[in-house]
């Protein structure tokens, strides 16, 4: 049986997609079976961000609809071992998209995967609320930001109501933070908020905080999911939280202002 | 994700009793009219329940879809009978109205205030109006939220007090006819007694409300002292206007 977990934030434009592609590709590279299935119709990007955009010949709307397999429409990840990914429909918009249909292809799905994880578009209707209602878990990203912090607020408040587990009176979706494009300078400033103050108005578990890094639009434009850029603090910062996730205690990096080495400063290297 | 057509609710309203000791329907239609007339506002439409419980039984038998019709036109609107026993069980179920089992327990008939008129009433028959009030009942348990109240969700005690065990997300709405009790923060709206209660009360742990009213008098956010925020505090009404001081 699959865990499903749902990628969400409300707010658009904060690091779904870049977070379902790193956590995806993270927990495959631990070796579980993950399939990372993209809900955003009509505005796809997963398949970008994973790199595999040429090799999109069925997607998830043609699957609901009968027109292809499960078989035929998942993409295997080149780079990493035990990886899929199911696109998203293009040139459809999110009406496409059914509940009984999305429930059985995740039915199928469930028998075959360890991990699914939805990556939702942004908003709170129809689309986004689809990626959600079928999960265990979901991670609520958010950019230390007041609107996104709103949000994501307003996100939690519908992940509790309009999910399936809340209609069925089952135990509730267990809810994750990831605080994404953190930069801690900035905070000492006083011009962001700082992890405790998102902690503090959102009330959940803090799975990760990825600093603000230059790797992430590379990485988007190079189609590598940051989190294979183990050198990157943004790269590492992902793979913590996939230990996190998987239930191990990590300690929290990149939370305080990192003090230059001398060559570093000389050189100018970025994070 | 689908929304019910309908959902049932408990309520208790208050009816006018009309006690019948005998049916006599021409002077039963005088009778009724003058009662009427002594006051007239506090009858039109009013819903009424015949109570036929002390009704003598003298053989003949009562036309109850008559007696209706005569409530109706002096603007009575019958609602049910109650006290019927087994003999009037059956014209009672021909006229198609509710019969409603005896509830004494519940009932406590106060008299009527209208000056009786000089003219004796006809000792033959006698027509009896009480007014009935359903005592209310004692206390609705309070209502209590244990996980954070989010942004864009609303909640509502109805008839009772509301405590939450957690924060209310600015942008959150907290509704309570009674007191609202906030073990948290507070940065959402907090409206207490919302039917009019000028005695309620809210509390918080944190305040930080964008809206805080008691009885329809509100405060917003940008009036509230510098000294209260983000500290534990109660507010209050204190003739029109809404007081916040601390815990």
């Amino acid at each position: 049986m699959a865990k499903i977990i749902v990628v969400t934030s409300g707010k658009g434009g904060v690091g779904k997609t870049t977070t379902s592609a790193a956590i995806g590709t993270g927990l495959a590279m631990q070796g579980h079976r993950t399939i990372i299935i993209d809900f955003d119709v009509g505005l796809r990007n997963l398949d970008l961000i994973m790199g595999c955009e040429r090799r999109v010949v069925y997607d998830f709307v043609n699957v609901i609809n009968g027109e292809a397999t499960l078989s035929q429409a998942t993409i295997k990840d080149k780079r990493t071992d035990n990886l899929y990914i199911l696109a998203a429909s293009q040139t459809r918009d999110k009406d496409a998209l059914t509940q009984e249909g999305v429930q059985k292809v995740l039915d199928e799905l469930s028998e075959d995967y360890d991990f699914i994880i939805c990556d939702s578009p942004a908003g709170i209707e129809k689309g986004a609320q689809m990626a959600l209602y079928f999960a265990d878990e979901a991670i609520v990203v958010t950019n230390p930001e007041v609107s996104s912090v709103r949000d994501s607020d307003r996100i939690l408040g519908i992940l509790q109501s309009k999910s399936q587990r809340a209609e069925q009176g089952k135990e509730p979706i267990k809810e994750h933070l990831l605080i994404t494009r953190y930069n801690p300078s900035r905070v000492n400033d006083g011009e962001m908020l700082s992890v405790s103050d998102v902690e503090d108005i959102l009330a959940i578990a803090l799975l990760g905080v990825i600093p603000e890094s230059e790797a992430v639009l590379k990485a988007s434009n190079q189609g590598a999911p940051v989190i294979l850029d183990g050198q990157t603090n943004a790269g590492q910062a992902y793979s913590d939280a996939v230990d996190r996730l998987l239930g191990n205690e990590v300690a929290h990096r990149f939370l305080s202002v990192q003090k230059k080495g001398f060559f570093k400063r000389l050189l100018g290297a970025t994070a | 994700m689908s929304d019910a057509d309908f959902q049932l609710k408990g309520s208790t309203i208050t009816v006018v009793v009309l006690e019948l000791h005998r049916y006599l329907p021409n002077s039963f239609a005088s009778q009724l009219e003058q009662k009427i007339q002594q006051a007239p506002q506090f009858f039109v439409n009013s819903p009424v329940l015949i109570n036929v419980g002390k009704l003598a039984d003298e053989g003949l038998p009562v036309d109850f879809s008559l007696l209706i019709k005569q409530c109706r036109e002096l603007g009575l609107q019958p609602v049910g009978f109650k006290g019927g026993t087994e003999k009037f069980a059956r014209a009672i179920a021909e006229t198609g109205l509710a019969s409603l089992p005896d509830s004494s327990a519940s009932v406590k008939a106060v008299a009527l205030d209208i000056p009786e008129p000089a003219v004796q009433p006809d000792p033959e028959v006698q027509v009896e109006i009480k007014t009935v009030i359903q005592e209310r009942v004692v206390q609705r348990p309070s209502k209590v939220i244990t996980r954070p109240v989010r942004s864009g969700q609303q909640v509502y005690a109805e008839g009772a007090d509301l405590i939450v065990l957690s924060q209310v997300s600015e942008g959150a709405e907290v509704l309570a006819d009674g007191n609202i009790h906030v073990y948290g923060a507070l940065r959402g709206r907090a409206l207490a007694g919302v039917y009019g209660d000028t005695d309620a009360r809210i509390f918080c742990q944190h305040m930080d409300a964008e809206l805080l009213s008691v009885a329809g008098n509100f405060l917003l956010s940008e009036s509230l002292d510098d000294s209260i925020r983000k500290q534990s505090a109660q507010a209050y009404l204190q003739g029109d206007t809404l007081k916040v001081i601390s815990l």
